[in-house]
């Protein structure tokens, strides 16, 4: 048997697993919670300006990728795993056409907004 | 007082004679600290004596007498009756395995993926008994101490979906060998051994469903031990495209 050239696309699934579960709850207990309801108060204007830099659109863009990578590998082989087996080259296709779309979505938010 | 019984629904199989597996119910008595391979030994003994199956230590070492109870791989030496009791125990061989006759599985495919992960110390260079043996720190020995547990009792495989779906998939126990020795100081086998277990049928066939340890009775953890093996594959991987002079 030859060794497998899997890890190039392991690697992404595990830094985007790795990324995900260190440091989207942080993100989503300040900007869902504890901002929005006041807990953290701070200066607005301050805050767009640091979300608005380039290294934090940057960021932002690479823990989205990733994650989203993550998320269709996992969701993939769950549902195969599950005795989906038969629709194994569809729901691949689905699950990675996904992470590509949210990819293109993120892309334009880390751009534009 | 009449005798405490329970009742035992086996999988029979006898090629000579059965088209299909059947299912056939005995009534064994029911005793507290009986386990499973004391009521089939009691079948065999008093019931059936065409009934077979294989087992030998009676105590959760040898790993021979794993079968399936009420459909999960148990070792039929540590799973007691009173579990069960009143209810009916089906007793089944291990799934994803051919059948050979009643409760013994064909383990030829198991032991072929075993042997292709050389769960054996290669060394280069040989050491003359003289020169003492290959020591070890106790760091060293933890590294890889838990997966040498293994007793090849196959519940693992039978727990595994994908060793259902891809036979070809060297499968937990194998791979938790083949990440064994990778990890042990004393092995100078990385290269000819990671052509197996870095291969697409190794432990990249893996999808860390974890039922592998759920079912393990040694806690030897194969999940862990192919994650790890994942790892050690990237990271090889990445060494030999950074740096392909550096191949030994």
């Amino acid at each position: 048997m030859a060794r497998s050239n899997e890890p190039a696309v392991w690697s992404l699934f595990a830094a985007g697993g790795a990324l995900t579960a260190l440091v989207l709850p942080i993100h989503v207990l300040l900007f869902v919670f504890l901002v929005p309801f006041g807990v953290l108060a701070g200066d607005p204007d301050a805050l767009l300006a640091f979300l608005r830099h380039p290294l934090f659109r940057l960021y932002a863009f690479v823990l989205c990728c990733l994650g989203l990578v993550h998320a269709a590998h996992r969701l993939r082989f769950t549902l195969v795993d599950l005795g989906l087996h038969g629709l194994a080259v569809p729901i691949a296709w689905i699950c990675y056409l996904g992470a590509v779309l949210g990819t293109v979505v993120a892309l334009y938010a880390v751009i534009v907004l | 007082m009449a005798e405490e019984t329970i009742v035992l629904r086996v999988q029979r199989y006898r090629p000579e004679q059965d088209s299909d597996p059947y299912f056939q119910d005995y009534e064994v008595p029911y005793r507290k600290d009986w386990v499973v391979l004391d009521a089939l030994n009691w079948i065999k003994e008093y019931k059936d004596g065409t009934l077979s199956f294989r087992w030998s230590c009676r105590m959760g070492v040898c790993g021979s007498c794993g079968m399936m109870v009420n459909g999960r791989p148990r070792l039929t030496c540590n799973t007691f009756l009173r579990e069960f009791y009143p209810n009916p125990i089906t007793v089944e061989p291990l799934v994803n395995f051919d059948i050979e006759r009643d409760l013994v599985i064909c383990m030829d495919t198991f032991l072929e993926k075993l042997k292709k992960v050389k769960p054996w110390i290669i060394r280069r260079e040989v050491k003359s008994p003289e020169e003492g043996p290959y020591n070890q720190t106790p760091a060293q020995l933890y590294r890889y101490k838990q997966f040498s547990m293994c007793i090849n009792c196959m519940l693992c495989y039978a727990a595994c979906p994908v060793v259902g779906m891809h036979p070809e998939f060297l499968g937990p126990a194998a791979l938790a060998l083949g990440v064994r020795y990778l990890l042990d100081s004393r092995d100078q086998g990385w290269n000819e051994r990671m052509e197996e277990v870095g291969s697409h049928e190794g432990v990249w066939g893996c999808t860390f469903v974890g039922e592998c340890s759920e079912v393990c009775p040694k806690h030897v953890d194969p999940a862990a031990a192919i994650q790890q093996g994942k790892v050690l594959a990237t990271l090889d991987w990445f060494k030999r495209w950074l740096m392909p002079w550096g191949q030994k």
